[in-house]
């Protein structure tokens, strides 16, 4: 009894298939005609239009990934995996943008003694030339 | 030795099939492991290809003014029209797969070389694009020579434009390659309703090159 009403749904899916593929191209070419007449818009500042432009293309590829790459019939495990490597795509993306955005600009070590120079009279200017030499003194110690 | 040769065949004959690998008990567990190995695979691609957008986005958020001049040198039309013809190209693909389980042998046939030539135009738009980027100096890191530019930096975008593009290029030839291996294959008659793995991982590699361009297309051409 079961096996029949598996077999059967099994071939109605495999008939209804190609209307349904169809049916998701012309979605997908309706999504990319908004994607390009949302982005001749102006939203506000820049950063709306990256985020609707990045939200439709996110349901672009998850209309792929179910459809086309049959993920909405297939085992869990390939969904998970597909997750699994976007989420660690995000914590990518995630840290390495917070460290952009929160650190001071970067400068080469050696140029740690500035701030003093600026910040003192004219004096701590020849200190400079004078911290350099003190390191290799330093070195024949070793 | 004539002993061994018809343990074989018996062997073989069990299975009624050389196409199912021993080490499965049914088709359906061969094409699983098939297919979470190709998985895999494509989760390494995603990664891949995520280290290059990473870059574009940190280096789009310290040159904004730089990355939106510079992409008014990509033709979006030209851009457009490659989505389509890669989102058609997916489509024609997974009707391939769906041929191939339904065992419509020639329209397998006909589907696989309608995808080939889709990605062949892909290739040739790419190829006019990349011409006049090479005319116009717009070129990735310090080969980069346009002249007449009022903001400065806009060479950072011409390099993740060139790696992206190229990489993603370099991906259709691949799965040019594959197609064209797959379609020889079914005009073999090497497929059938139990057997049709390769056809359907050679499709899932295809459509995940049709996902990178469906995230490429807007952040390189859409920028405002």
């Amino acid at each position: 009894m079961s096996e029949t009403t598996h077999t059967s749904t099994h071939d109605n899916h495999d008939a209804n298939a190609p209307k349904i593929y169809a049916a998701v191209l012309g979605t997908l070419l309706i999504l990319t005609f908004i994607t390009v007449a949302a982005s001749k818009i102006q939203f506000g500042s820049g950063m709306v239009n990256v985020v609707i432009a990045l939200t439709i293309a996110t349901i672009k590829a998850t209309l792929v990934a179910l459809f086309f790459m049959h993920l909405i019939h297939d085992k869990a495990m390939n969904s998970i995996i597909l997750v699994v490597s976007f989420t660690f795509l995000g914590v990518f993306l995630g840290f390495c943008y917070t460290d952009q955005v929160t650190r001071d600009d970067l400068k080469p070590l050696g140029l740690k003694v500035k701030p003093p120079v600026v910040a003192g009279a004219p004096s701590a200017a020849p200190a400079v030339p004078g911290a350099a030499p003190a390191v290799p003194a330093a070195e024949p110690h070793h | 030795m004539s002993d061994s040769v018809t343990a074989v065949k018996e062997h073989s004959h069990q299975h009624h099939d050389s196409n199912l690998q021993h080490h499965f008990a049914t088709y359906e567990q061969q094409m699983d492991a098939g297919k979470i190995g190709m998985w895999l695979f494509l989760a390494t691609e995603i990664l891949l290809f995520g280290g290059l957008f990473v870059g574009f986005g940190l280096m789009q958020a310290k040159y904004p003014e730089a990355f939106v001049q510079a992409h008014h040198h990509l033709d979006k039309n030209l851009g457009f029209l490659n989505t389509v013809v890669l989102l058609v190209s997916s489509f024609t693909m997974v009707m391939a797969v769906h041929c191939a389980k339904t065992e419509q042998r020639r329209k397998v046939l006909v589907y696989l070389l309608i995808t080939l030539v889709c990605a062949a135009i892909f290739l040739c738009v790419k190829y006019f694009e990349y011409e006049h980027k090479f005319h116009e100096g717009l070129l990735p890191g310090k080969f980069y020579s346009h002249v007449g530019d009022t903001v400065p930096h806009q060479f950072v975008f011409f390099s993740f434009y060139f790696m992206m593009t190229g990489l993603h290029g370099l991906h259709i030839l691949g799965g040019m390659g594959a197609i064209t291996w797959i379609f020889f294959r079914a005009k073999r008659g090497d497929f059938n309703h139990d057997y049709y793995t390769p056809i359907d991982l050679v499709g899932l590699y295809w459509h995940l090159v049709d996902l990178i361009w469906i995230y490429l297309f807007p952040l390189l051409y859409l920028i405002s």
